[in-house]
């Protein structure tokens, strides 16, 4: 453990460090000699007079904004003595975990491409690379044969190895006691309770405002939504004047609002700010750099991609619309090399290769996917919400990215996490046994237990389960508390909402159909009772 | 002791707990449990004790005690001068693991410097270790990679990078009421600073040019499982 003061002091070198390469660094270096020609600009006080330059132009801003995005997406840094893989995850029984875990795709992934004699990745002839070109925004029409391609993993086969995870110095006797829990998961790891969860989500409580209750017709709209509308009007207003450089964005202030939900206008807008994302040039030219790199290398991770949407997203009433965004947007991540870095604080690793006919030879070394992640069965799910919000595809692209490796990759890798998906599914388990025991208790000896039905929820986060507009009010959340914590909340919600109901059940397959459609029920009202109006 | 900048000297390798530091030799005996007089049968009382002594009966002085903990919740470190058989208690159920039952803490690294000390922790010949672990759930518990550093022999003197040494004053300096700053406080903060400059140098930027492929060819052999 650092103390404070040391720990802030690497906190700050990392986040200059950082910073200094960024484009932020350069364009303030480039404000600050224009400004030169200020003839408010004293030679004498030349450093002050500067610097209260770029805070009245809203540059100083800008910085907090980067430099509270780095606060949020970085994790607080190790002791020095403590090896790279400590800041992955602390706890070595789980690093063999994913490592065996990830051994295992990459296995799948070589058998298919050796039984199907598809290689890897390979060069597209030119005129192959035309059409692609020509056909960039309508690639759904496209018709390739994938009924060869299987998905590499799906989220209950990753139920199953997180069911049998294991600390080899915890006492996992096989006699019952009261070191085994009674769920699926057995690493004790430390999750919230109500009254901490309570206390973590206060926002949410009965007595403040909530959009996605107190705006719908019943409330007169004067008690609440115009009062937060206006609110976030006074930044939206200031915002669209970005032009000028005169303009109050403010991150830390933007996740605050965003807890009690954001009007569907100023979404978008809100969660850029959020995510640091302002979609410059160099962004564009970026995300036109990774299409050009699509076009020139065909992977054998392109055909899983489109299997995927086929199978999951186009076959979805809300999201099969948007099916060529899913494409443009999927092709180009797995192309993105800056997506290596979220691998510093993830469990997981890159998988490795080398050129063909260079084996061994580290100059040849390279990580494939170019972002090395390996989609699965339903991770074009995570993009699907977004397309409602942003339709400029680098853009949509840059917003994916952020969330991603933000949140979305704790939730197919094995750590420990708070947000990780094993944290996520504990917490879950605990709060249903101890909130509904006696669901509990009857789903367990029916042989349904909970987490079996839940787990494909949180994983996906919830996407292609509810609706549309209720899953972006679960997802403003997601981003104004930075964690993942209500997917466990909702899930264990969700149960207690339909409790009458799975108490008659009898069997698995009954209780999957109580639980099969969720595209009714509503975020906030359930959320709201089970944290803060459950008897406990 | 001084830490200002001056002329250089060979730069440090690598970067570690004390960069030009070395730990005191030392040999830590394994963790003994607490054996209850009288007790049939092997119990697990949760209490274990690390004893650990300087060669030769020499004495050192401690600055810092780094270790990587393996399930223990609660730790306390005693020492003994030389002359006295008395140990006197310099660190008193120091917590590791916030809750013993669950994963947190269990294995990560922690460093315990002589400002946390109760007592002083000069010229010591033995220091004890005593661990404790209540929770019954986790079947082993000790420390790992126990490592003693001494006070910083000389302080490393490198440039500083320019912004560092531009640090804006505060706007109105506490006044010292005639005494000096604890020269050991400032050499420690110094001690940190320059740890900082290390970490900035170590790790420059290698500006991302987003090439995945290697001289525009990509066609990969198939996955490796090392």
């Amino acid at each position: 453990m650092l103390e404070p003061d040391s720990g802030l002091s690497l906190t700050i070198a990392r986040i200059v460090q950082r910073l200094k390469g960024s484009s932020l660094h350069s364009q303030l270096e480039r404000q600050a000699r224009v400004s030169l020609h200020n003839p408010d600009i004293k030679l004498e006080s030349l450093k002050e007079d500067i610097k209260d330059f770029l805070k009245t132009s809203g540059w100083e801003k800008k910085l907090q904004n980067a430099v509270y995005s780095e606060l949020n997406v970085f994790p607080s840094p190790c002791h020095p003595a403590a090896p790279p893989e400590h800041m992955k995850e602390p706890l070595a029984y789980m690093r063999k975990a994913q490592g065996s875990w990830e051994k295992r795709i990459l296995k799948s992934l070589n058998s298919m491409s050796t039984e199907l004699s598809i290689p890897l990745a390979q060069k597209r002839p030119v005129s192959e690379q035309k059409e692609l070109l020509n056909k960039w925004n309508e690639m759904g029409t496209d018709e390739p044969d994938l009924s060869l391609f299987r998905p590499v993993y799906a989220p209950k086969d990753f139920l199953e190895v997180l069911m049998n995870l294991r600390n080899p110095n915890y006492e996992n006797g096989e006699q019952p006691s009261f070191r085994n829990h009674l769920g699926l998961i057995q690493v004790p790891l430390k999750v919230k309770d109500i009254p901490e969860l309570k206390e973590d989500f206060s926002e949410l409580g009965l007595n403040i405002g909530q959009l996605g209750i107190d705006d719908s017709s019943q409330v007169p709209p004067e008690f609440f939504e115009n009062e937060h509308v206006r609110v976030g009007q006074k930044g939206m207003d200031l915002f669209s004047s970005v032009i000028n450089f005169l303009v109050e964005q403010d991150s830390a202030a933007a996740q605050q609002y965003v807890r009690q939900g954001c009007p569907t206008a100023l979404r978008a807008d809100l969660w850029a700010l959020i995510l640091n994302i302002s979609n410059q040039p160099e962004d564009i030219l970026y995300y036109e750099q990774l299409k050009s790199n699509v076009i020139q290398h065909d992977l054998l991770v392109d055909s899983l991609i489109y299997k995927d949407v086929k199978l999951t997203a186009s076959n979805d009433d809300y999201y099969f619309v948007f099916e060529d965004y899913l494409y443009q947007v999927l092709l180009c991540f797995s192309r993105d090399t800056s997506v290596l870095e979220h691998f510093t604080y993830s469990s997981a690793t890159p998988p490795k290769s080398y050129i063909r006919g260079k084996l061994g030879m580290e100059e040849y070394a390279v990580f494939y996917p170019p972002n090395g992640v390996i989609p699965f069965h339903g991770f074009s799910m995570y993009v699907a919400p977004l397309c409602f919000l942003y339709h400029e595809p680098s853009k949509l692209y840059q917003i994916f990215r952020e969330m991603y490796v933000r949140f979305f990759f704790r939730l197919h890798s094995i750590s420990s996490h708070p947000s990780g998906i094993v944290s996520l599914c504990l917490l879950f388990e605990t709060l249903l046994q101890t909130h509904l025991p006696q669901l509990f208790y009857h789903l367990r000896e029916i042989g349904a237990q909970p987490l079996r039905i839940s787990f494909k929820w949180m994983v996906r986060a919830f996407s292609g389960y509810l609706a549309t507009d209720q899953l972006l009010l679960l997802w403003d959340r997601i981003l104004g508390y930075n964690s993942l914590e209500i997917l466990a909340v909702l899930a264990a919600a969700v149960f207690a909402f339909r409790a009458v109901n799975l108490m008659e059940v009898t069997s698995l397959a009954a209780a999957e159909a109580v639980l099969a459609d969720l595209s009714t029920l509503k975020v906030m009202p359930l959320l709201q009772i089970f944290l803060f109006a459950t008897v406990t | 002791m001084s830490g200002a900048a001056g002329p250089g000297s060979p730069p440090g390798a690598g970067l570690g707990p004390g960069v030009g530091r070395s730990p005191l030799p030392c040999a830590p005996r394994p963790a003994a449990a607490l054996q209850l007089a009288g007790g049939a049968e092997p119990a697990r009382p949760g209490v274990a004790v690390i004893d650990l002594r300087f060669p030769r009966g020499a004495a050192a002085d401690v600055q810092e005690i780094v270790f990587r903990n393996f399930y223990t919740a609660f730790l306390s470190v005693r020492v003994q001068r030389p002359g006295a058989r008395r140990w006197v208690t310099c660190l008193r159920d120091y917590r590791l693991m916030p809750c013993p039952h669950t994963e947190r803490g269990s294995q990560d690294y922690f460093s315990l410097r002589r400002h946390q000390m109760l007592c002083d922790v000069a010229q010591v010949t033995a220091v004890r270790f005593i661990l404790r672990q209540p929770s019954p759930v986790w079947v082993h518990f000790t420390i790992e990679e126990l490592q003693l550093f001494p006070p910083g022999q000389k302080s490393p003197q490198k440039d500083f990078p320019s912004w560092l040494s531009q640090l804006t004053p505060p706007e109105h300096p506490p006044s010292l009421h005639g005494e000096l700053p604890d020269p050991e406080k400032v050499s420690t903060q110094v001690q940190q600073m320059w740890v900082l400059t290390e970490v900035i140098r170590a790790r420059q930027a290698a500006a991302r040019v987003g090439r995945f492929d290697v001289d525009g060819c990509y066609d990969v052999n198939l996955l490796s499982y090392t």
